[in-house]
């Protein structure tokens, strides 16, 4: 293993991982809508049909039901493919075939059987891209027992997870944030893989833990530089992995500081953040010194307008005021101020790295 | 204003890899005289009010589509914005045969049919800014255009999705005895999406009034139809369900697509049957402003379109060499489509944004209807 690293972008890494994993094993094959597209799906897949052939490097038709069962078949008789699709709105078509079939084959035939594919979701948001294009449902599918999901957050984790990802025998869904692919990392050249499952410890604190998904992970990091200058001591953690997920990192820095907030790029009603504060409850219920709380997504549809997306995604602000609250301090006049000239519906200038 | 050339040089591209020929259009023998879609039922008698309307409605699209360009390039709209530029005889020649029973319902590239059904630019153009005065008060962009009250069901942003959603707005209207159709159209990209094959069987099945419309413009997003879909045309896939089809192949010409779409509205209104209908035509611009469109097809195979089949050239000179159109017509024509753009951004651009409190409505059906409370218990945590 080479271990000479640079510093890439998200989208780099993602494509870097690609590379490896197309060049190491023949049985692997990357398809979907618009992957050998000139702009290579967000950066993501440029140039890699060029280089591994449009026999696995692949287009395919508006179809995605059809398709994601046709590579379970795939996969099933030895392949390993990774459908990707450009929003996780276009993956709900393939629901059967990825939590009926997939999810179930292992289990539904006795153990017998591998289902090595990777189902490649983004998620995003910004002006314009509303309802239909712009849902975070990773809790659906943690839900399913059968399946792995993963959110890295950094561009190592993103390559050293779809390594990892693809390398599994099981289905493994692989989301990532449109508003990380810019993000700048060191990045290891060649094979590497980050192990499906352990949560990284992004900052290390001694007075509340924060929880983070994905994009909310550069939140938090924010809230907790915040939280610093009035003297707030933050631990956050970024999940990576939602199933399986690391509990043991998450109660011993529980069991540390006693208190929880949970930010998480999807709805809080049923999702995600409400698991992390099932398992407080449930595992670390003595440790806890105040209510945890959430910080998620309204409960309703994603807006287009961005006089009301400004409103509807929490931000760093909104992370800093729930900590707050947990120390039974009153919110800040200033959480929520938007600085002059910032603008909430582009990605934050601020998060580019390195991470 | 300048005049435009007639066309003369036939679009020899290749993004339409398919028979040329449908059975219905094809000749059955020399004897016949050859289809001319001026002599049809349908446009035989029309008045010169009638035309000049035809053409004013697709120049009304072009104007409006300029102008919401360069309030995408102002800053003024963002995300999505899939142009309809050089399709536009398309949605007139549909819209211009409905009758006051028939519904429509299409995909994102939604910005003809709203404004072929009669939608005003102004709440079209302030929902594309996001206003609270756009048709959904802000909460659709271009995607989502809608009007109920002009039989209009929206545009939608899943592939293939609004397609199912016309069948059944058709399966209702034979259900109360209402003599209508439904239009629904897709592109040639939705078509091979399980849910309009699904949608095809239920449609035969049911002897439903509805139209499928193709509109074949040879790209879903960078995949030109050869790469994607198989067989040897789009609309005779409609015969594995015993389904009349047929195509036109000169979509660019508005009195063809009347023609062709008053046939299969004639068969739904009275025989309940199902149509698909095929019409060929080219996107003169990217699949939507992001697309740098200059990988996937040729320079000149677009500039071969504008200049021989662009629907608003074509008809314009019809008209001029029928006496019905002159410059200083054309150009008034030009100005006031010119002048309404404008003011529609304007209006926009004046109209106030949703507020906070916005964002929470619309979302179940009482909390904004209270009287009409149906249950009890919380429906937002948050
Ligand atoms: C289910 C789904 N998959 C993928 C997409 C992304 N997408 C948006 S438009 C489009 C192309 C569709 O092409 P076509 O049906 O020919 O319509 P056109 O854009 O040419 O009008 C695709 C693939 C989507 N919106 N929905
Ligand atoms: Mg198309």
């Amino acid at each position: 293993m080479k271990s000479s690293a640079r510093e890439l972008t998200y989208a780099e890494a993602i494509r870097d991982a690609f590379a490896v994993a197309l060049e190491r094993d023949p049985r692997v094959l990357l398809l979907g809508l618009g992957v050998p597209d000139p702009k290579g799906f967000f950066g993501t897949t440029l140039g890699l049909q060029k280089q591994f052939g449009a026999d696995r490097v692949m287009d395919m038709p508006c179809a995605e039901n059809g398709m994601t069962g046709v590579m379970l078949g795939a996969a099933l008789n030895g392949l390993r493919p990774v459908i990707n699709h450009q929003r996780l709105d276009f993956a709900l078509l393939a629901m059967d075939p990825m939590c009926t079939q997939a999810a179930k084959w292992h289990y539904m035939f006795g153990g017998a059987m591998k289902m090595p594919v990777v189902f490649r979701m983004i998620i995003g948001r910004g002006w314009g891209q509303g309802p239909q294009h712009s849902q975070c449902l990773h809790s659906w599918f943690a839900h399913i027992p059968g399946l792995k999901v993963v959110m890295p957050t950094t561009p190592h984790d993103a390559k050293g997870l779809l390594l990892a990802a693809i390398e599994d025998d099981n289905p493994v869904v692989f989301i990532e944030h449109r508003w990380l692919h810019h993000l700048k990392g060191e990045v290891p050249a060649g094979h590497y893989t980050v192990p499906i499952g352990p949560a990284r410890r992004a900052r290390a604190g001694r007075d509340v833990t924060i929880v983070a998904f994905s994009y909310m992970v550069l939140e938090a990091l924010e809230a907790a530089e915040k939280l610093a200058e009035d003297g707030i001591d933050a631990e956050v953690i970024d999940v990576r992995s939602l199933r399986p997920l690391d509990q043991s990192l998450l109660l011993a820095s529980l069991r540390k500081t006693g208190r929880l907030v949970v930010a998480d790029t999807g709805h809080s009603t049923a999702g995600m953040a409400a698991e992390i504060l099932a398992i407080a409850g449930e595992s670390a219920f003595g440790s806890l010194r105040a209510a945890p709380r959430r910080v998620c997504f309204p409960d309703c549809p994603t807006p287009t307008s961005p006089s009301l997306s400004a409103e509807y995604y929490p931000r760093a602000g909104h992370i800093v005021a729930a900590v707050r609250a947990t120390l039974q301090r009153p919110p800040n006049d200033d959480d929520l101020l938007v600085p002059a000239g910032a603008e909430l519906d582009k990605p934050n200038p601020a998060f580019t790295g390195p991470f | 204003m300048r005049k435009l050339r007639r066309p003369e040089i036939a679009l020899n591209s290749n993004h339409h890899p398919v028979s040329k020929k449908s059975p219905h259009t094809k000749r059955p023998d020399d004897s016949a005289p050859a289809y001319n879609a001026r002599l049809a039922p349908i446009n035989a008698r029309l008045g010169q009010d009638e035309q000049i309307a035809f053409y004013r409605d697709m120049v009304r699209i072009r104007r409006f589509e300029e102008r919401c360009l360069r309030a995408y390039q102002q800053g003024k709209i963002g995300g999505f914005l899939h142009l309809y530029i050089g399709q536009e005889s398309l949605a007139v020649g549909c819209c211009s045969v409905m009758s006051k029973q028939d519904h429509i319902i299409t995909a994102y590239r939604d910005h003809g049919h709203a404004l072929g059904v009669g939608m005003s630019m102004n709440e079209l153009m302030a929902e594309n800014y996001g206003k609270y005065t756009g048709c959904s008060k802000g909460k659709g962009s271009s995607m989502h255009y809608f009007d109920p009250s002009r039989h209009f069901w929206g545009g939608h942003g899943i592939v293939g999705g609004q397609i199912p959603l016309g069948i059944g707005i058709a399966f209702a209207l034979k259900y109360k005895g209402v003599k209508g159709a439904c239009m629904a159209f897709m592109g040639d990209g939705a078509v091979n999406q399980g849910a309009v094959h699904e949608s095809y069987n239920l449609a035969a099945l049911w002897d439903l009034p509805v139209v499928f419309v193709i509109e074949n413009n040879g790209y879903s997003m960078g995949t030109s139809q050869a790469r994607s879909s198989a067989g040897p045309s789009l609309a005779q896939r409609a015969e594995g369900y015993g389904m009349s089809w047929d195509i036109s192949e000169n979509g660019h010409d508005v009195l063809e697509v009347r023609d062709k779409v008053s046939q299969a509205l004639k068969r739904a209104h009275e025989e309940h049957k199902p149509t698909v209908l095929e019409i060929r035509t080219y996107r003169s611009r990217g699949h939507s402003i992001a697309d740098p469109d200059t990988t996937y097809r040729e320079k000149h195979e677009i500039e071969e379109y504008k200049r021989t089949k662009d629907p608003i050239m074509v008809y314009q000179n019809t008209l001029v060499a029928e006496g019905v159109l002159n410059d200083e017509l054309i150009a008034k024509i030009d100005e006031s489509a010119r002048a309404e753009a404008e003011t529609s951004a304007q209006f926009a651009d004046q109209s106030p944004f949703p507020t906070v409190e916005d964002i929470k409505k619309d979302v179940y059906w009482e909390t904004d209807n209270p009287a009409d409370r149906k249950s009890v218990g919380t429906l937002f945590f948050d």
